[in-house]
Order: structure tokens, then sequence, then C-alpha cells
């Protein structure tokens, strides 16, 4: 039978496949707020796993309110991600360094 | 027995399609991928008996947000070639990354699960058991406050976005209709006291 290890563990490994994709995909920011998406997703599996198996709903209403969070960060990124390659007509981060940071 | 099958063939499919999403050439690809692994999980969110979050998470996610991903990968002229360029300089980092967090939550996970309930199975639960009507009895009761506190951030997204990417443009021919209201007949008609002419 599948226990909560099991799902604990599927999300733990999509956990770091996303972390190896940040890592990866260092210059396109429309791929890390995918990566970031596939985090994202990761952890509402830990509290949908944890939710079920400890009989919890509050889990779920975690899950609710991060992809409410998780949809305005991605309409907001996109938004910022079409004005700035409206500006520099780019979106490789290594380009980004107006602020010398 | 069929559920642990079902399990399995998901979870490859889930991790299959999430490295699909990291390591794929083409953007809209990648996005593809992602579609496939929100789906893959909503459907083991079934599993798990989150119905109302499965169908949430594919509502939403795949059918908004991955549809703005879309778009945006799809308008944007990006020169994938330059990103790629240097794809592997830092894998090495990033495979040590992976593998010491690997190894750092599966240990926390199988070596020393305090007080967790690792080994107990779900028993299904009875047929006229709502997952929505629980969630909602939770969500509108004690998360009340929170709850209106997302909806205030929907708002500002919303806002946001627009305020972002919408743009004047100079020279651009367009009504401007507060001062088509204001304007008061002084401003157009100027009345000129002169002689009257007489025919010669």
């Amino acid at each position: 039978m599948i226990t909560l290890g099991h799902y604990l563990t599927l999300s733990a490994l999509l956990f770091v496949i996303s972390i190896a994709g940040i890592f990866l995909n260092r210059k396109n920011v429309i791929l890390l707020l995918m990566c970031v998406e596939l985090l994202l997703l990761a952890v509402n599996f830990n509290f949908i796993a944890f939710s079920r198996y400890l009989n919890d709903p509050t889990g779920q209403v975690f899950v609710f309110f991060i992809l409410t969070v998780a949809a305005a960060e991605a309409a907001i990124g996109l938004a910022i991600l079409v004005v700035l390659f409206r500006a520099r007509r780019s979106i490789n981060v290594q380009e980004l360094d107006v602020l010398k940071g | 027995m069929a559920g642990t099958i079902f399990f399995y063939t998901l979870a490859v499919v889930l991790i299959a399609s999430a490295i699909g999403v990291i390591t794929s050439r083409n953007p809209v690809h990648a996005v593809l991928f992602l579609v496939l692994s929100f789906v893959t999980s909503s459907v083991l969110w079934l599993l798990l008996e989150a119905e109302f979050l499965a169908v949430v998470l594919v509502l939403v996610y795949v059918g908004a947000v991955m549809v703005l991903f879309l778009f945006v990968v799809m308008m944007l002229d990006v020169n994938v070639a330059q990103l790629r360029e240097g794809f592997t300089r830092y894998a090495w980092l990033g495979a040590i990354v992976a593998a010491v967090l690997a190894a750092e939550l599966l240990a926390v996970i199988w070596w020393r699960p305090e007080g967790l309930p690792m080994a107990a199975t779900i028993t299904p639960r009875p047929a006229d058991y709502s997952n929505t009507e629980m969630l909602g009895i939770v969500l509108y009761t004690e998360h009340l406050y929170a709850f209106e506190l997302a909806a205030f951030i929907l708002l500002l997204a919303i806002v946001a976005a627009i305020v972002l990417t919408m743009r004047r443009r100079p020279g651009l021919k367009v009504q401007d209709i507060a001062a088509q209201v204001a304007v008061r007949s002084e401003d157009r008609v100027r009345l000129v006291k002169m002689k009257a002419e007489r025919d010669q």
C-alpha cells in the first residue's frame, strides 16, 4: 500500500529536480519562473499528503492559499517580464545589471 | 494493488515531465511539460482524495496560469540559443546541491520521521463524504480573514499587472474624453464686435 513516505519522497524528488532546474536555466527568466512553479507544486504535494494522512483539513486550506498567491505571483512576474523585454529586448538574467548589484 | 501500480505510474510520469521542464531546449516544450506535470499531480491529488484542489489545480493552473506562460513565451522574441549558452557550466554545482538536498530530505523522511504516521495507510472515505463541503466549512469559519486577504491579493495582482503593462505611446491620435467634456463655449467660440459694413 502507498504510505505517507511514498508521497513525501515523490514531492522531495520534485523539489530537488526544480532546484537543479534553477541552476541549469539560470539565464532564462521564464524558465526560472517555471521552476518556481514546480517548487510550489512540490510543497503543495507535501501539504495535501499530510492533510490526508493526519486527517486535518487545514493542510488543504494552506494549499488553497498557496495556489492563490502563486497565481498572483505568476501574473505580476510575467507582467514585469513583458515590461523588461520591451525595455531591454532581452530576458537574459546576466544583462539585468542596471543597479550594478 | 491497483492503487499502488497507479501511484507508481503517475510518479514516474511526474518525475519525467519535471525533468523535461528543466532540460527541454524549446521553452514552449518546457511549458507543455509543466502542463503535463500539473495534470499528473492533479490525478495524484485525486488519489489522496483532495478532489476540490485537484480540480482547482487543473482549472486555475493549467487553464489560466500556464496559458499565460504560453502567451508570454510565444509573444516574446527570445533568442533561445544565447540563453542556452553555457547551459551545463554550473550543472555540476546544481547536481551537488540537488544531491545534498535530496539526501537531507530523504533522511528526514525515512530515517528519523519523529511522530509521523509513516507506516499508516488510508482507508477510503465513504461515498457521501464531500471534500468540497469540508473545505468550505473550514475556509469560511476558521480562516475567514485569510480568505479575505487572499481575495485582496488577487485584486492587487490584477491592478499591478494592468498598471505594469499599460503604456502610453507619444504621438498616438486618440480622443481625450476628459478634455472634450471639460471644454466650455468660451474656449471654442470668440464673439467679435465690429461695425457693420455697408455695400458701396
